[in-house]
């Protein structure tokens, strides 16, 4: 029930980003200084989080979907659907610490 | 023992040849699509925010350096189609979940409809449109290799 929370809120979150991601990107189309001027923003401190959180969303909602996709497709699936859950938040935890620190260097570091 | 209600109006049955069908093929869209997703954001995340500079790489002279080449074009073009129908077949039954007046469902449903075309058509244009090189532009805003055009 709360997997199902989580994969609503953070696919709906990713399709506003996306929806946004894709007009920011639309302004190379415009002018070199336009698209810099913008995605300069991206590297503020602030989008840095949001970008961490936007990583995270996707890693969620892409563990999760696969979990669906098991549940859906083999019954050992079915069966194990809880202990799946925890697997889930594993693989989340492995990506997270992978990325973050890279990102968060990359952003606070001047590396 | 009590006696089970007697059903006085039973809901229509649902046609399964209009309906189920269209209502089957979005379940395997959105699966087909979401494994592709998968694959295709993992390695657009790695590219653009793990490797080398990270974020502090992103500029117009990175991205026009990626969309010169076909190979970006066409990856792109297929994240943005497969990604912008499964959000979009994702809001549409989040929006069928939660709007039950008639003309907020309505409303919606034409919204979700109208920016999903719009995304698709305004990032398909720049993919293909764009010109990594714009002539009157400062040089040194441009990717190394328009030198050779000059």
């Amino acid at each position: 029930m709360w997997m199902w929370v989580v994969h609503r809120t953070t696919g709906i979150a990713i399709f506003f980003f996306l929806i946004v991601h894709v007009l920011d990107t639309a302004l190379v189309r415009v002018s070199p200084e336009a698209y810099n001027t913008v995605i300069g923003h991206y590297k503020t401190p602030l989008y840095t989080l949001i970008e961490a959180g936007l990583v995270a969303a996707i890693s969620l909602h892409a563990l999760n979907g696969l979990r669906v996709i098991a549940v859906d497709k083999w019954t050992w699936a079915l069966r194990r659907q809880k202990m799946l859950v925890w697997w889930v938040w594993i693989g989340f935890a492995i990506i997270m610490i992978g990325f973050l620190p890279r990102h968060f260097m990359h952003a606070f570091g001047g590396a | 023992m009590s006696q089970a209600p007697e059903l006085k109006a039973p809901n229509k049955a649902i046609s399964h040849s209009t309906l189920g069908r269209a209502r089957r093929w979005s379940w395997i869209f959105q699966r087909v699509s979401g494994a592709l997703l998968i694959a295709l954001i993992a390695i657009h995340l790695t590219v653009n925010l793990v490797r080398g500079d990270g974020i502090n790489q992103i500029d117009f002279a990175f991205v026009a350096g990626k969309l010169a080449s076909p190979f970006w074009q066409w990856f792109d073009f297929t994240m943005l189609i497969l990604a912008m129908v499964h959000g979009g077949n994702g809001m549409r039954m989040v929006i069928d979940d939660y709007a039950r007046k008639p003309w907020l469902h309505a409303t919606l449903t034409w919204a979700l409809r109208i920016t999903t075309v719009v995304i698709i058509v305004l990032g398909t244009l720049v993919l293909f449109t764009f010109d990594p090189c714009p002539a009157n532009a400062d040089p040194s805003l441009l990717p190394s290799f328009c030198e050779d055009f000059s």
